[in-house]
């Protein structure tokens, strides 16, 4: 009987801690669900989904690993399961822009050909352009570009989260970043017209 | 990959995103550093790239609500 209650004891602490720990980690994965979602009540409510099944299955969390990828883990398939599968495939269309594309037209709508301040160039977009040309890169490489750039998670840990091999995180991060800056490029040209 | 006694600019390039990530070995690390350091053309490159990371991620930053905090906590499951 003793042993008994010392196991609950035990077990309620635990469970408190992992609760503790996960809600302290809210505002992080909120970040990544607001930007896998089109809008911030589907964000809310994939959060809501997580918690909730994240405190229901804590036993299957392994204490000293790293919450934030399992708590991620959670939301990602969650975010799958809500239809994303039957989204469409991203086009592959090559991409003619180089890395320096976004550099080479935001420099360029600048003043006569002075050497700009580099950190100032980068002013000229707007928290709206970034939001909008996010929201335009399509899912699968949004998806690694939130969870790397925007989530500070390493390679490693986004593979594991969306389930795919590193090398495919790489690749898409690599184009996906490219999209995003093609995406910019045109919300400046369409501002400046 | 494009040697780098080829075309400097189009191997830094290639290695500023890696770069940025602080993925590249040792070598192509101090190879990407020399050559900035050498070359203001790839280094006004590189600065807004950077720049560019830390303001997207600045911009997207969107707190989540007071309300939703307080929906989360009372998802916990009560002690019997």
């Amino acid at each position: 009987m003793a042993e008994d209650a010392t196991r609950i004891a035990t077990e309620a602490r635990d469970r408190v801690r992992f609760e503790e720990e996960a809600l302290a980690l809210a505002d992080q994965v909120y970040r990544v669900a607001r930007h896998l979602s089109g809008s911030r009540e589907d964000a809310e409510e994939l959060v809501q989904e997580t918690y909730a099944r994240a405190f229901r299955s804590w036993r299957s969390y392994t204490p000293g690993t790293n919450l934030r990828a399992w708590l991620l883990r959670i939301l990602t398939n969650l975010n799958i399961d809500r239809g994303r599968r039957s989204q469409r495939a991203p086009q592959m269309t090559p991409l003619e822009a180089n890395d320096y594309y976004l550099y080479d037209k935001l420099s360029a709508e600048g003043d006569g050909g002075q050497p700009a301040d580099e950190e100032r160039v980068v002013e000229r977009l707007s928290q709206d352009d970034i939001v909008s040309a996010l929201s335009a890169v399509p899912h699968d490489f949004r998806d690694v570009i939130v969870l790397v750039d925007i989530g500070d998670f390493s390679y490693q840990d986004a593979a594991n989260i969306l389930d795919i091999p590193i090398g495919t995180v790489m690749s898409r991060l690599h184009r996906g970043r490219r999209i995003l800056k093609r995406e910019l490029a045109e919300s400046v040209l369409e501002d400046a017209s | 990959m494009t040697h780098a006694q080829d075309d400097p600019c189009a191997h830094c390039e290639e290695m500023m995103q890696p770069y940025l990530d602080h993925i590249l070995t040792e070598a192509e690390r101090v190879e990407a550093e020399e050559h900035l350091d050498e070359c203001e053309w790839c280094r006004r490159r590189y600065k807004f790239e950077e720049s560019l990371r830390v303001y997207v991620r600045q911009a997207v930053s969107e707190p989540m609500s007071a309300k939703l905090k307080a929906k989360l906590s009372e998802l916990r499951i009560p002690l019997n």
